[in-house]
């Protein structure tokens, strides 16, 4: 065995997707079962809108690629949809800031087109009338996140890759020089030079069980889930003010709405934020904040039902960028997490760099800004 | 008495001593129990009048003018129904019909907001506060799919009994009853009773294995007069009763004309050559009841598994759930039936006026531990009846790989299989999300035993978890959430 990965979530799939598929000898496992956490509990966007100039836009746009190509690749049920997103501003002051935001996109290799009020209705009909202008990022897209990741892991598995789900890593194995040779789970070891940490928002704790540092911490956040509906909302909809909330550090609750219709007809209704630990509980005032703007996007949606409503922990890092690439501090372990709210999005890349970095190759990205021990200086272990 | 000053009465706040979820056997009892102690109660419940799913009453204006034909305890219904309405009068509870709870939360003093919406088309919501809550939230039923199982004239065995006891409609002439369960006896009687002509009530199970707990029987010498009367009235109606038999296949083109009923093994493994047509044009099928546990797992009370193989919420001697201020009782806690949850309901009440007071009087005492005595046995039962009448792993090879399980999202058995086979599902959830099996109208409410079965039989052997999480204990309006935000 080459490479242990921990985590079956998207980024753990695609991890496992490209070692594979390079010639590793590769296993993958999950205290859980495959895409049971973060990943099962997401819309599936993969976007480049919502990212400034910077690394985590280079990672989106070389994903956004790979994407396509996986699109290809795998079965259609994985519902990739190239559906492009409308960003929409309320009043003149925040679409002076879209447009600026969208102006820097565009150096940085972003298609992005400034839309007026005539145009944002031909876009969605549906939207208020209320609404200034927007932009339109037809990079946008959306898949079905937990499928995608059951059949990236499915293809590892026919390329070789042993799946074992249901099995929980409890110790890293070193040698005596501290170097990885391979994981002790509740089953039994498994023997590799190598190890991946992809355990998402549970990644800090795999991290400390090889005795360094990552503090990733869950941000909640829910999703409304109307009833099935004919086609009223074609792209990715989101108000302008969601890339601010995304890049807060703030722990408290931030809410921006994020509506988006599914090929099997249901519009879902995001986006919250909030450091919160693990609070599994249903917050009323949270649901009821992403209803009034939903519905103050889309007056159409108010007489929808809701029929479900879930939450998931996003894995947050201080500075909002995961953490990719070999830990300098341990010889043989990798990380791939803390990808927060983007993590399905930047997958594919995210797999191919842990790929090329494993084999040696020259990663397509500069790693530098994942680097997982950035944080040792300004959040030590507490 | 430390906590009554402010416990007994505070309408000037808004905030109830107790609410109680559900105005069946068990919240019914509980909410009269706890009123004729002097605590003011908040019932509510979805549906217009008292009674719940069991005491199921007719509409009015249909003229009927004995419904108690189609009730057992009747005379327990009518008694406590007499005393909510005193209760009613003196406002001791405000009784709230055609309130539907969709969740509840904690606040930080440690009060309960029940989130309530109201009305069909115009709905409404409501919040009520209360101190302390009882969940009798009652049950709904199990299916298992087999083939043919979505044809016109295939309903529910409670649906069937549903439509009788509100509507006085009956689902076909000539209707078999199948499935597993003692709910099938009563069903199949009720039928005939109406004039239904009832061919065959086919059981997966057979009755002979209650007779290994000789014990349980013994303590409970009314459940079998209750099997003796279902049995003699059965054979007076000309049912002919099938055990060890399951409907396999449903035929018809448009709707139901004849089910084939095969024998099962142990395990409920159709046995092949073993199929016989019933001609019919209606089938009326079930498998026990499953607990609605929505509420409950909201509020953090912690389950357990039961021997039918349902989850139930997890309940101590005083009827307390896991979570302080919490309480079950019937169903709930359990799939007992009714005589159980008229105890439970007024132990549980019982249990908080101890609670709220500080101890209670000798009389409530004394009553109490003959509540007790009779919940144990009823409930000794209860799991005896579970066990025998848990489907076994065998049912799903009546399945085909296009035999429908999630009827909402159309979705197949063969794609369940696919996806625990090849995609490595091995637990309900998983399987949820990589088919879409339970995410459609009823929330799963009608595949989910299934679809965890399917899940265990195909998986991995993973860890099946506990009942499923549903936030959002019923559909709600986009527009009344949003009435619900806070401005700004």
């Amino acid at each position: 065995m080459d490479v242990v990965i921990v985590g079956a979530g998207m980024v753990g799939a695609a991890c496992a997707y490209y070692t594979s598929r390079s010639g590793l000898s590769v296993a993958v496992v999950d205290r859980g079962p495959v895409a049971g956490g973060t990943t099962g509990a997401g819309e599936g966007n993969l976007l480049v809108s919502d990212k400034v100039p910077g690394p985590e836009l280079e990672l989106a746009l070389l994903s956004a690629s790979l994407w396509q190509r996986l699109s290809e690749e795998l079965p259609p049920g994985i519902e990739y949809e190239l559906k492009g997103g409308v960003v929409v501003a309320a009043s003149e002051g925040s679409l002076a800031t879209l447009a600026a935001t969208a102006a820097g996109q565009r150096e940085a290799g972003v298609e992005a087109h400034d839309v007026t009020p005539d145009r944002l209705r031909e876009l969605e009909p549906h939207l208020a009338p209320h609404l200034v202008g927007g932009c339109h990022y037809p990079q946008d897209a959306q898949v079905q996140p937990a499928l995608a990741a059951a059949e990236l892991v499915h293809s590892a598995s026919r390329a070789g890759a042993l799946v074992r789900p249901g099995e929980e890593v409890v110790e890293i194995l070193r040698d005596r020089a501290g170097a990885v040779r391979g994981v002790r789970t509740n089953r039994g070891e498994l023997r590799a030079p190598v190890v991946v940490n992809a355990a998402g928002t549970w990644g800090g704790d795999l991290a400390a069980l090889a005795g360094v540092n990552l503090p990733v911490l869950p941000r909640r956040g829910f999703v409304l889930v109307t009833e099935p509906l004919p086609r009223l909302v074609r792209h990715k909809v989101y108000a302008a003010e969601y890339v601010a909330d995304v890049s807060s550090g703030s722990a408290a609750l931030q809410t921006s709405p994020v509506v988006e219709g599914t090929p099997s007809g249901p519009v879902l209704i995001g986006a919250s934020r909030e450091r919160v630990g693990f609070d599994r509980t249903l917050s009323v005032p949270v649901v009821s904040r992403l209803a009034a703007r939903a519905a103050a996007l889309f007056p159409v949606l108010a007489d929808v039902r809701v029929l479900r409503a879930y939450h998931g922990f996003r894995p947050y890092l201080p500075d909002h960028l995961p953490a990719i690439g070999p830990d300098p501090r341990v010889p043989g372990l990798f990380h791939a997490c803390g990808h927060e709210g983007a993590g399905i999005g930047l997958a594919p890349a995210t797999g191919l760099l842990i790929a090329d970095a494993i084999r040696g190759k020259r990663p397509a990205l500069d790693l530098a800004p994942f680097a997982p021990d950035r944080f040792d200086a300004t959040c030590p272990v507490t | 008495m430390p906590h009554s000053k402010d416990d007994r009465r505070t309408p000037e706040t808004g905030c109830a001593a107790i609410a109680v979820v559900g105005a069946g056997p068990a919240g019914l009892a509980a909410a009269v129990t706890a009123a004729d102690h002097g605590l003011d109660v908040v019932l509510l419940d979805a549906a217009a009048a008292p009674g719940g799913q069991y005491y199921r009453s007719p509409a009015v204006g249909l003229g009927a003018n004995r419904p108690e034909a189609l009730h057992h305890h009747w005379r327990a219904f009518a008694e406590l129904s007499a005393r909510l309405a005193a209760h009613r009068d003196t406002g001791a509870i405000r009784h709230l019909t055609g309130h539907q709870v969709w969740t509840v939360e904690r606040t930080g003093g440690g009060d309960w907001i029940l989130h309530a919406v109201t009305g069909g088309g115009e709905e409404a919501h409501t919040a009520v506060r209360a101190r302390r809550m009882l969940l009798a939230t009652g049950a709904h039923e199990r299916q298992l799919p087999f083939p043919g199982w979505t044809l016109p004239g295939v309903v529910s065995a409670a649906g069937a009994q549903a439509m009788l006891k509100s509507g006085l409609v009956l689902p076909g002439r000539r209707i078999v009853v199948a499935g597993s369960g003692p709910l099938l006896q009563a069903v199949a009687l009720s039928l005939t009773r109406a004039g239904a002509r009832v061919p065959a009530l086919v059981e997966a199970a057979g009755y002979g294995a209650y007779a290994r707990a000789p014990g349980v029987l013994a303590a409970n010498p009314g459940k079998a007069a209750e099997a003796a009367r279902f049995g003699a009235g059965l054979a007076g109606a000309r049912v002919r009763v099938l055990t060890h038999r399951a409907v396999t296949e449903v035929h018809g083109d448009e709707r139901v004309e004849a089910v084939t009923v095969s024998r099962v093994d142990r395990r409920w493994r159709p046995v092949a050559g073993t199929g016989r047509r019933i001609a019919c044009d209606a089938l009326a099928v079930g498998h026990g009841l499953v607990p609605q546990l929505e509420l409950a797992v909201a509020a953090g009370c912690g389950t357990r598994p039961g021997p039918d193989g349902t989850h139930a919420v997890t309940l101590d001697e005083q009827l307390r759930t896991t979570v302080p201020g919490v309480w079950a009782a019937g169903e709930t806690g359990g799939i007992g039936g009714v005589e159980l949850a008229l105890s439970e309901g007024e132990l549980a009440a019982l249990s908080i006026i101890r609670e709220v007071r500080g101890g209670v009087r000798r009389q409530e005492a004394r009553r109490a531990v003959a509540l007790r005595r009779s919940r144990h046995r009823l409930r000794a039962f209860a799991t005896l009846m579970g066990t025998v009448h848990r489907p076994g792993a065998g049912w799903s090879e009546w399945l085909g790989g296009d035999t429908e399980v999630c009827r909402c999202e159309e979705v197949t058995a063969g794609r369940i299989r696919t996806a625990c086979e090849e995609l490595g599902a091995g637990d309900a959830r998983t399987v949820k999300l990589l088919t879409r099996a339970g995410m459609g109208w009823c929330q799963g409410r009608t595949c989910g035993f299934a679809v965890r079965e399917l899940a265990a039989a195909h998986g991995t052997g993973q860890d099946p978890g506990g009942p499923e999480r549903r936030p959002l204990a019923c559909p709600v309006k986009l527009s009344t959430l949003a009435d619900l935000a806070e401005p700004g």
